[in-house]
This record gives structure tokens, sequence and C-alpha cells, in this order.
């Protein structure tokens, strides 16, 4: 006899899961844009905030263990449920009309995937030691703020970072918002009013992250 | 009452296993009075005049009730008329001399059989995974032993409004039959007669629903919009709960289920 | 053959009781072992092979549509009766059966009126514990409207879709029994011909309608839950699929055919529109609560636009002619006062073949009364669907509506057990005679086809089971072979012919005819015509037909044809049927009998029976046998509505 099906082997547990994990990185989103903007504050507040952070030593890895962990999760579900539904219509349409769906939640797999990749580049950018991909000078983690400086005085990199916010946007355009809906959290009193707040997160992080790479170049930061 | 003339590219396909394309067809004089479905009638009575075989293409009541129509009109399931069946569909939501491209629903799930008719029994095994309550012919309680709560019993009759018709699977961009199931275990898992079973049926009905196919939902909302009998996706996030509960306090396990 | 209705005598109130303690029982352990064949899986037959399937015995069910839930009563919009006097309004069991026997015109069998009541109490309490969201008031309880003119709110209903969530509980049950293996279901199967072992029902022979493949299913007992006949006018408010191919197909093999003739006809039906028509839309009898119906005094004004009639020239004629029940008038009353205007030249609406065929219902007072919103809360999904069709808005232009064909009360004669004259065959729902005698009561076949098949057949076929021996036979069993070959001879023929004219062609035309002779109004010559026109369209049938394809395949063409086939013999009989009724009773109204005020005019003393044809031969005039219908409780009186 097949082995009796686990929550994780259903298409609603998957999604659950993805929301669930997605929910996690929405939040390492927020923090993370909150702690980069301090780079308006000035050189001290920034590297201590980050200093701040490196200190937390092992709660630190709980955190980073915790978000590796999501990424995982919300990739690996992302793969087997793409695959699934490319499967459910194998002879496609000649002529498909979509009324109500968004360019955003259309395109979720490229946004996503984009972001991935662009984690990658961005840990090797900032994080990785000794990498600092991006041809500039990385003066290691107590220095935070120049190697922002630094690392942002580079045009093409900026482009790359912004095309990557442009992506999280519209992944978090209908994420966020859909997330309420997987997680069943939604009910026609509320939706509107969750609606909104979503997609106004959506846009704030947008425009917030993408301020924070144009600050050099714009010379609100040097 | 004026007439159309029409360019129609139907989908003809001999059956499950052969492979299917668009014919072109020209008609002439179609009343504007006629309804989709008569309009396809009388191409196939100039069809078989000709000596083609006439199209073939699922109806019976006619009247929007009955569920069996439905083709994707122009690349909208049912047509462009909002909560309207194939069959209520009337050739005055059409202009003279426009090109109409009319195909089956598409999915893994729903094969082909012929032309425009598509095998749906994927919808009634969802059903026979947990769509109903169990009662004995013969010795229920009387009707009015357990009152419902009005708002309850009403949203109950929106979930329970759903013709199985598949459109909502034929608008979903991943060919998802969310909003089917969540209608036919919403109705039930709303009102009182339904709460003992509850679990078990919302369990299997998506395990079954996973099992035929279709694809999963990523909240598109195309398939409300499709509905001829506008069925909310709030269902699909009651499903969602339901589902979630469901298996925080299911006892038993989930047996995996086939075609 | 003599006709015993085996219907139990004594007190009426506990006939069905005693008659239920008398039948034999089938113990639990050996119910397995019984075969049941159930031809349709609508209100009856669903409710049937659920309830068998239940109880343990092996069922196999079969509809031509992909599905079972699709079956045609889910058409039915208005609601079903119930004898609960939960709005404590005097209704009763008795009410209710006085009601119907009454309403039927006294062409009914007071015993299974009785019982129909009866049991009527308890359908209800099965739906609601299936789930079946039936409409409620604020305080949870169940609601109630009344229904087609009658004086108690005893109708049941949910939304304008009561046959739909009717027929999807009684799905579910089935859905159930098919997960647990009990019943097998068989959808696009098309039953076409019945097998006889011995003279006792014993199996079917169906086609595959996607493949095409054609074979015999065996079985202890047969039953036909396969609705009724109204496609054959072509033009009805039935589903595209209803046929009458199983009750034909069982009618030749030597099952009567009782009151053909008695068909319904619905009052609130959209207008045809034009040639290319394939199907009438029905409306809820409701509409007639508010809706004013009238017709142009003058037959110049028929042309013009109903807003530029004055008041003073229009003719609201019901509210004319029936003081006291206006618009609500029965529907028979109702349908021929319709047709009576258009025939006289009165009608409105586009000329479709020369004619105006429809009258205007008619909210402009409603509206002024109630309100926009009040009439839209109540009608609002109706008048909708009507703007759908029709293109135009109600609220503005007064609605066209004309009669439709709607039900048939006639079919397959059965017993007091619902059992044909042919030993083993059962038919329940529509497809038998029914209840309803000569006219149907609204929102009574609901209950009618539940009843049938959750509380009366799975107890009279258990007792067939108990008291008859096994089936042996098996698909090998030269009847059974026979069967099938004789279908496949059938289907050669259809596709062999070569002829140049389409199935639909001639569904058409014969249609027509049987409307015009045999619809609303009838008259000898009228018949006569028919009878002799008939023949002839059958004859060409068989020499000019052009099916396409072949029949391994699915093939429209092909399942068209055998349906029309079989249409074009019955309509004959009914037009026989009709011919015979010397008498206007009901639905069935021959114009040579009416009273001074043009009211149906009875004639009990020597029609006070149901007429029950034998097959002869196509082409030989069908042998007729009486059933004597005696009135102990409710003593015939002319219906007057005035
Ligand atoms: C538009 C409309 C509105 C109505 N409204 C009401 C109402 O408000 N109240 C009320 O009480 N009644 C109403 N009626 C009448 C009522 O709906 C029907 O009389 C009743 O539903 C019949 O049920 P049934 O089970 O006998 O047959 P059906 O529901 O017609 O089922 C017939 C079954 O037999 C199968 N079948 C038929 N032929 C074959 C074959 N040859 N081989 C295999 N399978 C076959 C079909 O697939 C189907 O499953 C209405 C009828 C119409 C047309
Ligand atoms: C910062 C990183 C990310 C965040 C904050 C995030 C957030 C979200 C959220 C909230 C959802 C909505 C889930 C739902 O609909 O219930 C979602 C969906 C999705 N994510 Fe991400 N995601 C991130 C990264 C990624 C990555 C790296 C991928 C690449 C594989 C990805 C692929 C997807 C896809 C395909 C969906 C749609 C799935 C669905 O709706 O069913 N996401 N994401
Ligand atoms: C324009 C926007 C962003 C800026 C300016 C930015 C800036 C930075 C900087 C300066 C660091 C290095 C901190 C240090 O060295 O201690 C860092 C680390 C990091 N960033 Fe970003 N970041 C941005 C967007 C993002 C996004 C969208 C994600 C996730 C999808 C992300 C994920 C991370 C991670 C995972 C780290 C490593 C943290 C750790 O050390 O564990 N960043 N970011
Ligand atoms: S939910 Fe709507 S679209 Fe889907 S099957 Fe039911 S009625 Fe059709
Ligand atoms: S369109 Fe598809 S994605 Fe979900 S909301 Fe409807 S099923
Ligand atoms: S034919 Fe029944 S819904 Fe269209």
């Amino acid at each position: 006899m097949e082995k009796a099906l686990t929550f994780v082997d259903t298409t609603i547990g998957k999604k659950v899961l993805m929301a669930l994990s997605g929910l996690v990185m929405f939040g390492f989103v927020v923090g993370h844009m909150a702690g980069n903007l301090q780079v308006f504050l000035g050189p001290e507040a920034f590297n201590g905030y980050a200093i701040g952070l490196h200190n937390l030593g092992k709660l630190l890895w709980v955190a980073r263990i915790g978000l590796i962990v999501a990424l995982l999760v919300h990739v690996a579900m992302a793969l087997q449920l793409m695959a699934r539904s490319s499967a459910a219509r194998p002879e496609p349409y000649r002529m498909k009309k979509n009324d109500t769906t968004t360019f955003a939640a259309l395109t979720m797999k490229y946004s996503g995937f984009t972001l991935l990749f662009f984690l990658f580049y961005h840990l090797a950018h900032f994080t990785f030691p000794g990498v600092a991909m991006g041809a500039y000078e990385h003066l290691g983690h107590t220095q935070v703020y120049s190697n922002f400086v630094n690392g942002f005085s580079v045009p093409w990199v900026v482009g790359i970072y912004v095309l990557a916010m442009i992506s999280l946007g519209l992944h978090l355009y209908h994420g966020t918002y859909s997330l309420f809906q997987t997680l069943g959290a939604n009910n026609p009193l509320r939706n509107s009013g969750l609606k909104t707040t979503a997609q106004f997160l959506a846009l704030t992080i947008t425009l917030g992250n993408i301020v924070l790479p144009l600050s050099v170049l714009l010379g609100l930061v040097r | 009452m004026s007439d159309l003339n029409l360019v129609l590219h139907v989908w003809r396909q001999k059956n499950r296993d052969a492979r299917g394309n668009f014919a072109r067809y020209e008609l002439k004089n179609v009343s504007d009075h006629s309804s989709f479905l008569e309009m396809l009638d009388q191409l196939n009575e100039e069809l078989s005049a000709k000596g083609e075989e006439p199209v073939a293409f699922d109806h019976d009541c006619r009247e929007g009730i009955c569920g069996s129509c439905g083709v994707v009109i122009n690349g909208s399931p049912h047509g462009p008329q909002k909560q309207t069946t194939t069959c209520q569909l009337h050739m005055r939501q059409f202009k003279n001399n426009d090109e109409i491209y009319v195909e089956p629903w598409r999915a893994g799930a729903f094969p082909v059989l012929r032309d425009l008719v598509v095998d749906r029994g994927a919808f009634d095994r969802i059903v026979q995974a947990g769509g109903y309550i169990s009662v004995r012919s013969g010795s229920p309680p009387d009707a009015n032993a357990i009152p419902i709560n009005k708002s309850d019993a009403d949203r109950a009759m929106d979930a329970a409004a759903c013709i199985g018709c598949g459109a909502c699977v034929a608008a979903c961009p991943n060919a998802s039959a969310m909003l089917f199931t969540a209608a036919k275990a919403g109705h039930l898992n709303l009102l009182p007669q339904g709460q003992p079973e509850r679990a078990q049926r919302t369990r299997n009905m998506v395990a079954q629903m996973d099992a035929e196919g279709f694809g999963h939902c990523t909240n598109h909302y195309e398939c409300m919009a499709a509905c001829p009998k506008g069925i909310d996706v709030e269902f699909i996030a009651k499903l969602n709960r339901d589902f979630v509960a469901a298996t925080v306090t299911a006892r038993e396990e989930l047996e995996p289920r086939s075609k | 053959m003599d006709l015993n209705s085996k219907a139990p005598t004594g007190p009426i109130e506990t006939r069905w009781e005693r008659h239920k303690f008398s039948m034999k029982l089938v113990n639990p352990a050996n119910r397995r072992k019984y075969n049941v064949i159930v031809v349709g899986t609508g209100l009856a037959g669903g409710a049937l092979a659920a309830t068998l399937g239940e109880q343990g015995y092996n069922v196999k069910a079969f509809c031509y549509q992909d599905s079972p839930r699709r079956a045609h009563s889910i058409a039915a919009q208005g609601g079903i009766n119930a004898a609960k006097n939960y709005q404590n309004d005097g209704d009763s069991v008795y009410r209710l059966f006085y009601d119907t026997v009454k309403g039927g015109d006294f062409r009914a069998r007071e015993s299974n009126v009785y019982r129909l009541a009866q049991v009527s109490v308890n359908i209800v309490d099965q739906c609601v514990a299936q789930g079946v969201p039936f409409a409620r008031e604020y305080g949870g309880l169940l609601d109630n409207r009344s229904f087609g003119g009658a004086q108690v709110s005893r109708t049941f209903y949910a939304r304008g879709q009561t046959g739909q969530q009717l027929l999807l509980g009684a799905y579910q049950a089935l859905s159930k029994q098919i997960e647990e293996n009990t019943v097998e279901m068989f959808s696009r199967h098309e039953m076409l011909e019945l097998v006889l072992v011995d003279g006792k029902a014993r199996g079917i022979v169906t086609r595959d309608m996607v493949s095409g493949e054609i074979e015999a299913h065996m079985a202890d007992v047969v039953v036909l839950c396969t609705g009724g006949y109204g496609n054959v006018f072509f033009l009805s408010t039935n589903a595209m699929g209803c046929n009458t191919t199983a009750t034909w197909r069982a009618h030749r093999k030597g099952a009567l055919f009782a009151n053909p003739c008695y068909t319904q006809i619905h009052p609130t039906c959209i207008p045809v529109s034009g040639e290319s028509q394939s199907k009438l839309t029905l409306m809820s009898e409701s509409l007639r609560n508010d809706g004013r119906i009238w017709v142009p005094k003058s037959k110049e004004d028929c042309g013009k636009e109903p807003g530029q009639i004055p008041e003073y020239d229009r003719d609201y004629y019901l509210e004319r002619v029936y003081p006291s029940f206006g618009n609500l008038v029965p529907r028979d009353i109702a349908s021929r006062r319709a047709k009576e205007m258009c025939d006289q030249g009165l009608g409105v609406g586009p000329e479709v073949g020369g004619q105006r065929r429809g009258v205007y219902l008619d909210f402009g007072d409603a509206v002024k009364r109630l309100g926009k919103d009040k009439v839209a809360a109540k009608y609002g999904n109706l008048f909708e669907m009507y703007e759908r069709i029709t293109g135009e808005d109600p609220y503005v232009v007064p609605m066209r509506i004309y009669p439709a064909v709607h039900y048939t009360m006639g079919g397959l004669w059965v017993d007091y057990n619902l059992q044909s004259t042919i030993e083993g065959l059962f038919v329940g729902g529509e497809a038998n005679f029914s209840d309803h005698g000569a006219n149907r009561l609204g929102a009574s076949a609901l209950m009618q086809g539940l009843a049938d098949g959750y509380f009366v057949l799975p107890y009279t076929i258990a007792n067939y089971l108990a008291s008859t021996p096994k089936n042996t036979a098996d698909a090998n069993h030269p009847e059974a072979v026979a069967a099938v070959a004789a279908v496949r001879e059938r289907t050669q023929k259809f596709l062999s012919i070569g002829g140049s004219r389409s199935p639909d062609s001639f569904h058409r035309e014969a249609g027509q005819v049987i409307w015009d002779c045999c619809g609303m109004g009838r008259t000898r010559e009228g018949l006569e015509k028919a009878l002799q026109r008939l023949p002839e369209i059958r004859a060409e049938f068989w020499t000019n037909l052009k099916v396409l394809g072949s029949g391994e395949e699915l093939n429209v063409g092909l399942e068209k044809a055998g349906r029309v086939a079989d249409f074009l013999e019955l309509g004959e009989l009914m037009c026989r049927d009709a011919l015979h009724r010397e008498e206007s009773c009901g639905g069935h109204f021959r114009e040579e009998h009416q009273t001074p005020e043009g009211e149906a005019e009875r004639d009990d003393q020597h029609f006070q029976y149901v007429a029950a044809w034998e097959f002869t031969g196509v082409d030989s005039a069908p042998n007729l046998h009486k059933e004597a219908l005696d009135f102990e409780y409710v003593k015939p009186s002319q219906r007057s509505y005035k």
C-alpha cells in the first residue's frame, strides 16, 4: 500500500508553506530595509547598527538559518508547484483572455527567480568575506558604511539592484495579498483593507529599497 | 431583429487520442435572437447538408442550470457575457462579420472526447471522495429540529449554486479546480449537518483534486470571473482554512487517492 | 389482460402502512447477491439507486448525461410540496391529498395520491439532513411559499434552484454509494432495449455514447426512472436530451402506456422568437403573483409598443373572466386562455410564421405599488434571465409570455407497487403515469420523484426480489444476444439510409403537427389529421434520413435519430388516446367538450378510467385496456375557479 499523504504532499499544504516562508522573508525584507535606511543617519549610526548585528553572535546565526530554511522551503515548494501547474494544461489555448489577474501574479516565477539570483549576487557583493564582487574595495564588516558607499558608486551594480528591487516589488505586490488568501485569512469584510495594506507595504519596500543604491550616485550619501 | 454573418474557427478532434485542429467555417444569416448553441445547431445543419460530420458539443437543459454546456469563446469560458452559461449567451452579444474562436475546456484532467466535448469525470470523483453527508434514507430528524442561522444557510446556498460546468478550471491559468472543490466542500462544511464529516470530507476531496492532476491555486481569481454562478473565491480561502484545521485535528492518516 | 392496481382497501390513512407490513423483506446478508438495474439518475432514479446501494444491493445505474448530477430534474425552479404545516395555516396530509386529487381533475388513483401526501413529510426531513439549503427565516427555521394558487403555504424552495439542490442531495448520496462500490455508475450510456427472459424483465441493452459499444447488462430487476416525454413536441421546456426511448422500448416489449395524451402546458414561458429556436424557457409561476396578464382589446394595437396602448385599450382577460382567482387560475386554464387570445389574433410580440404568439405579463403596477427594489428582490433573477434571452428589460417593457409544454402526466402504467405490466419492470418518477391524474399541481413532481425513489420503490422492489427466483441468465443468454443484435441492426439502419434530411428536421416537423393537433386545444378533426400525417412523416423518416459518421464513435446525429424514431411512434399514440377520450379533463382539452363558459367538461360516466394502451405493432392499432377509478374519499365535482 502507498504511504499516507502528509500535509506537504498536497497542493494546499505546499501553498501554505510557501505563504509562511514568504511571510518570514517578507518580515526580513522589511526589517532589513529599516536597518539599511539608517545609512542616512551617517557613518556612526550605520556602522553601529551593522556591528550591533554582528555582535549578536549565535542569535545572528539563528536568524540566518531561519532565513536560509525559509528560502529553501519557499523555492522548493515553488519549483514543485510550478512543475505541477505547467503539466496541468498540456494543450494550450489558441486564444485566452484574462480578466482579473495581474502582471505581477502572472510573473511570480520570474520575479521569484530574479530575486534568487539577486540574493546570491547580493551576498557576494556585500557579505561573503573577500569576494566583494562588483569591483570595489570591501573594508570588512566593521566598515559597512564605506562598503555601502564604495559598493554603490559603481553604476552597473546599482542598475542590478534597481532591477532586482523592481522584481521584488512585483513579487510582493501579488505575494503579500495572495498570502492572506492562501492562509485562509481573507473574508469579504476585510479584503479591501487587507489588499490596500499589502500593496502599500509592497510599494514602500520597493521604493525604500530603490532609494538606497541610488542614494550614493545621487550624492545623498557620501 | 437583424442577422449576422460570422467567421468561426472551431476546434475539431475526432476522439480522445486523435490530434485536433481548428476548422474555419463561414456562417451566414444567424439571427441575433439565437443562442450561441442554436448558432452551432445552425452550423451543424449546414455541415451535415454538405456531408460533413456535425460539431459535437455538450448541452442539455439550455437554461443555464445543468452545467453540461461550456466552450471557450474568443478566449473566455462561456463567452463575453458575465455570469452567463454558453447556452444562455445570445448572438446579440456579437457583431456582424465577427471572427469567433471556439475551443473546448483545456486541462489535462478534462481530456477532450470529441470536438468541444470534454470528460469532466474528475469532478464526479472529487464529490465521491467526500462531497456528501451520510444519511440513511428514511430515518432523519424533523427538518426543523436544527435551526440554521440564516446567513450560514444563505452562504451555503451561494456555494451550492455551483453547476459543475468546469469553467473555473478552463479559466484558471493553472487549470486548478480549487473554486469547484471549494464550492462543493464549502456548501456542506457551512451547515450543522455537515460538521461530523467535515475533516475527512475536506482532506479527501483535496486529495482527490490533486490526484486528478489539476493545477494549484495561485490566486488569480480568473475562475470567479468566468463562473456563470458567480461563486466567490472567499470559498477558496475557506477551503484552505478548513484544510489546515482538518490536518491539525485529524486523527487518522490521509490515504492517497487515485483517478 | 386485466389491470390489477393491487391498491389496498380499507381506511386510506393506513393503507400504505398495512401494505408495507404485508410485503416481504430481503435479509441484509443476501442483499448483495441481488442485482438491480436503475435506468435514470434524476430525482427518482438517483434517490432509488442511492437508497438500494446503501441497503446493500448490487446496483448498476445509467444516465445519458456525462454526470448523474445533470438529470433534467435540475431545471425545476419553483419548489417542492410537503404537508408539514410548518406555517400552521391549516395544511395536512389529507388536504394535500385532497388538493392533488381535485387538481388532477379526478383521473388519479386515490391510494397512490394519499401515499404521496403521506411520504411528502419524510422527503423534506431527508433532504434537509442531506444538506439541501432550503430557504430559511431569520429564526433559522424553514421558509415556505404558496405556489400555483394553493391556499396554504406548503412549498419548500431553494432560491430559484429547488430542483438542482434536491438533485444534488440525491447525487451526493449516490456518489457516496459509488465510492463504496455498492453502485456502479454508467454515465453517457443510453438504454436502447429491454431484455425479457421468460416474460420477466431481466436486463437492458445500452450504447456507450463515447465508444459506441453496444452491450447487455443483466439483473434480477429493472427500474426505469427516465423522465417525461415532453420533447415529443420538439419545442418544450424539457432538456434537449429528454426522450421516450427507454419507456417506449419497454412499451414495445409489452408494458402498457397509460394516458399518453395527458400533457401539461405551463403558462409562463418565453415565447418563440424565431425559426432557429431549439428550446423554450420556463419562468417560475411565482411571476403570476404580482404580474398582470393582458392583451390589446383590438387587433390594430397588436403591432404597437405596449407603452403606446392606453389602459382602457387593454384587456386583462384573466381578471375579467375569473374575478376571484384572477391571474392565479390553474396552469391549464391560464394557458388555454392565452392561446384563445392569440387565436383571435390578439397576440403580441414579433410575428413568427405569420402569427403573433404571446401575451403581456406586466409588472408596471407592481413596480408602482411595491417599488422597483421590492420587485427586484422578488423576481430579479427571473428578470435577468428574461432580459438575457429576449434583450428586453421587463422593468421598462412588459414581459411577453406564452404557454409551453412542461410536464407529461402520462407514462408507463404501474400498479400500487409501481410495477409495470411486465413482471420485474418497475417505473418511477415522471416516467410512470404517476399520481397526478390529468393535471399536475405545481411543486408536486419533485415530490413524486423523491417519494418513489426514497420511500416507495425500495420497499416494493425488495418485496419483488424476495418473492421471485433469482435471475440466472447472463449476457450470453439467447434473449440478451438477440436484443443486442436487434439494437446493432437498428443502429446500422439509421446509418445506412443515406437520405437527405437530418433527424432534427423530422423532429421539428412532427413536433409541430403534434403541438397543433394534440397540444393545448384538441379537436376530433385535428387529431384525425395528425393521425394521417404522422405515419407519412414516419415513412419518410425511414427512407430519407441522413446520419453521418459511424456507430463506433461519439455520434450526436445517431443518438438523435434513435430518439426521434421513438417520438414519432409515441406521437401517434398520444393522438389516438386524445381522440378516444371524448371529454375534457385537466391538461386534455377537447374543444367539443366544454361548458358554456368554456371550461373543461368531464364525462365521469364514460371516462372515469385510466386508458392503458397495449402495443400491437407499428402499423396496427394498439389495444385499449381500462383501469376503472373509484373515488371513496374525494367526490368528483366540476372544478370551478370563477
Ligand atoms: C423547466 C421545468 C421546471 C420544473 N419545475 C418544477 C417545480 O418547480 N416543481 C416540481 O415539482 N416539478 C417541476 N418540474 C417537473 C420535474 O422537474 C420533473 O418532473 C422531475 O424532475 C422528473 O424527475 P425524474 O427523476 O422522473 O426524471 P429526470 O430528472 O428527467 O431524469 C431522467 C433520467 O433518466 C435518464 N435517461 C433518460 N432516458 C434515458 C435513456 N434512454 N438511457 C439512459 N438514461 C436515460 C437521464 O439521463 C436522467 O438521468 C419542472 C420541469 C421542467 C421542465
Ligand atoms: C525576499 C524573498 C521573497 C519573498 C519575501 C517572497 C514572498 C512571497 C510571498 C509572500 C508569496 C505569496 C505566497 C502565496 O501566494 O500564498 C510568494 C509566492 C511566490 N514566490 Fe516568493 N518570495 C521571495 C522569494 C522567492 C524566490 C527566491 C522565489 C524563487 C523561486 C520565489 C517564488 C515564488 C513563487 C513562484 C510564488 C507564487 C507561488 C504561489 O503563489 O503559489 N519567491 N513569495
Ligand atoms: C537595495 C536594497 C538592499 C541594500 C542596500 C542591502 C544592503 C545590505 C548590506 C549593506 C548588507 C551587508 C551587511 C553587513 O555586511 O553586515 C546586506 C546583507 C544582506 N542582505 Fe541586503 N540589501 C538590500 C536588499 C536585500 C534584499 C531584497 C534581500 C533579500 C531578498 C537582502 C538580503 C540580505 C542578506 C540575506 C544579507 C546577509 C545578512 C547576514 O549577514 O546574514 N538584501 N544587505
Ligand atoms: S464553480 Fe462556477 S465555474 Fe466552477 S464548476 Fe462551479 S459553476 Fe462552474
Ligand atoms: S483562477 Fe486559478 S489560481 Fe486560483 S483563484 Fe482561481 S483557481
Ligand atoms: S445546457 Fe444546461 S447549462 Fe447550458
